[in-house]
């Protein structure tokens, strides 16, 4: 990549440093604008945003679907049941449909890990991973990473604790690459049966209890236990997880002073979150939302207003 | 590269404007000074520094990015820096002067107007310029300026800061840019 410019973000390994804090500076401009008076530019007026969420999600598309309209672009949501998808239509044909349609930019969410890049190269239009299986979340860690930037002030030399079922997390997996390219350390903690055995390549450090890895830690990120996979070989029983890995005040307590609480939502109170830090001084959960729609404002505005490629060349 | 104006008159010039400004409505009663960012900025602040000299109470001063606001910002340069704009209050019922250094096709402006709207309804929206360089593309005049001149269309206005103060200079096509500080 040069110049840090942006095209597609389908993975967290698109971006070096440069442009991942070009992505963080520029939503730095476009918060100011999501707290206006009249919380909208014309920037991205005349182009087409397809958001195509072929997997359930209310809270991811919500947010691209503001940012985009706080720009100023069309924004067009499709899939879930109704779609054609649901017909048999292969994701190839209905990529080939959207790019027929003129759309600048697709922000696909798929449960098919590579959904992304996949699509890319398929369409002139340029690609935003809204989250591919257990692949990668992109614009969540960046966000994580904006959220992390301004309440603690840096990200340079910070330690940052990431804890619940990592191995099914594309949120983890995109923090673990981002947060040491912006210069800060990853400890990744879950129970043995939900630590990817790929943990090491992502230069991460790994925790099969939670104590030792909240102690010290600057953020203290809670993923969601996906109630899915309870009753399984990997999860016993909510009550024991809850007991063993659940963030509570007084486990908080181990990290520094000031550290903050993230959850990249939806919570399950009570489970990996307790009320107390969930709803304490602490918690950040809901700047983060916030955050959310200033970053994919700039992921948006970046990757639309490069020129696009001709099928083919990626 | 040749000045164009140089410190003492911009400072003599900032003066006169201050003055003209307060002269049109009697005093500087809602007046709020915001610069089109960057090379306005510095000038609005000289001129509200005038202003308080001649009335005796601060003018709050602002700033405006108009980046997202280019007619063009879909696809002129690829990936701008976006900088931050700072509107220091309300500006609804506010009598506005934007500022900016160079006028030249007034799509700048188009778009500083624009953003302006974003923070509210001001009563009404004036424009101070240090230079007056014509060639307008658009129908948009400056109520106040210091210089009025005419440059070939390729030739550029740099307003810099030195140590005795600022500076207009005249650049000839294709020379390097001389930018104003950060």
């Amino acid at each position: 990549m040069t110049d840090s410019r942006l095209r597609h973000l389908t993975s967290v390994r698109d971006l070096d440093r440069a442009a991942a804090l070009r992505i963080l500076d520029t939503a730095e401009a476009f918060l100011e604008v999501t707290r206006r008076p009249v919380r909208k530019v014309p920037t991205l007026r005349g182009k087409t945003i397809i958001n195509a969420f072929f997997e359930a999600s209310t809270r991811t598309r919500t947010s691209f679907e503001l940012a985009g309209k706080r720009l100023g672009a069309d924004v067009v949501n499709i899939g879930g049941s109704a779609s054609s998808t649901s017909k048999g239509e292969t994701l190839r044909d209905t990529v080939a449909t959207l790019d027929a349609m003129h759309a600048d930019v697709i922000v696909v969410r798929h449960s098919a890990s590579g959904a992304a890049d996949y699509i890319k190269g398929r369409t002139r239009a340029a690609i935003v991973n809204g989250g591919d299986g257990m692949h990668e979340h992109p614009t969540q860690a960046l966000l994580d990473a904006f959220t992390i930037r301004r309440h603690v002030g840096r990200l340079e030399g910070l330690t940052v604790a990431i804890c619940g079922d990592i191995q099914h997390s594309r949120v983890a997996r995109s923090n673990a690459l981002l947060l040491p390219l912006l210069g800060a350390k990853v400890r990744l903690a879950g129970p043995q049966t939900l630590l990817p055995h790929d943990a090491a390549a992502l230069g991460a450090e790994t925790f099969t209890r939670l104590e030792p890895a909240l102690e010290g830690a600057d953020v203290v990120m809670m993923l969601r236990i996906q109630q899915e996979r309870l009753g399984s070989a990997l999860l016993p029983t909510l009550r024991e997880y809850a007991r063993t890995f659940g963030l509570n005040r007084a486990r908080l307590g181990l990290a520094k002073p000031n550290a903050i609480v993230m959850h990249p939502g939806p919570m399950n109170r009570g489970v990996e979150i307790n009320d107390d830090v969930a709803d304490g001084e602490r918690s950040v959960i809901t700047a983060q939302v916030e955050s959310g729609v200033a970053v994919r404002m700039a992921v948006l505005y970046l990757c639309a207003t490069e020129p696009g490629q001709p099928i083919g060349s990626e | 590269m040749r000045e164009l104006i140089d410190s003492e008159g911009v400072s003599r010039g900032l003066r006169r404007v201050a003055g003209q400004i307060v002269e049109r409505q009697r005093g500087a009663e809602g007046l709020v000074l915001i610069g089109v960012r960057r090379g306005g900025e510095p000038l609005a602040r000289e001129i509200a520094r005038w202003v308080r000299e001649l009335e005796g109470h601060d003018v709050p001063v602002g700033s405006v990015d108009i980046t997202l606001y280019r007619d063009d910002a879909a696809t002129a340069l690829p990936n701008p820096r976006i900088g931050p704009s700072q509107v220091p209050c309300a500006l609804e019922g506010k009598r506005v002067v934007l500022v900016d250094d160079v006028v030249f096709t007034g799509r700048t402006i188009r778009a500083a107007i624009d953003a302006l709207m974003d923070y509210g309804r001001p009563e009404r929206i004036e424009l101070a310029a240090l230079v007056d360089r014509g060639g307008r593309e658009l129908p948009i005049q400056p109520d106040y300026v210091v210089l009025r001149t005419e440059v070939g269309p390729r030739d550029r206005i740099d307003v810099v800061e030195r140590p005795g103060g600022m500076v207009a200079l005249i650049c000839p096509a294709g020379s390097p840019s001389t930018p104003p500080k950060p």
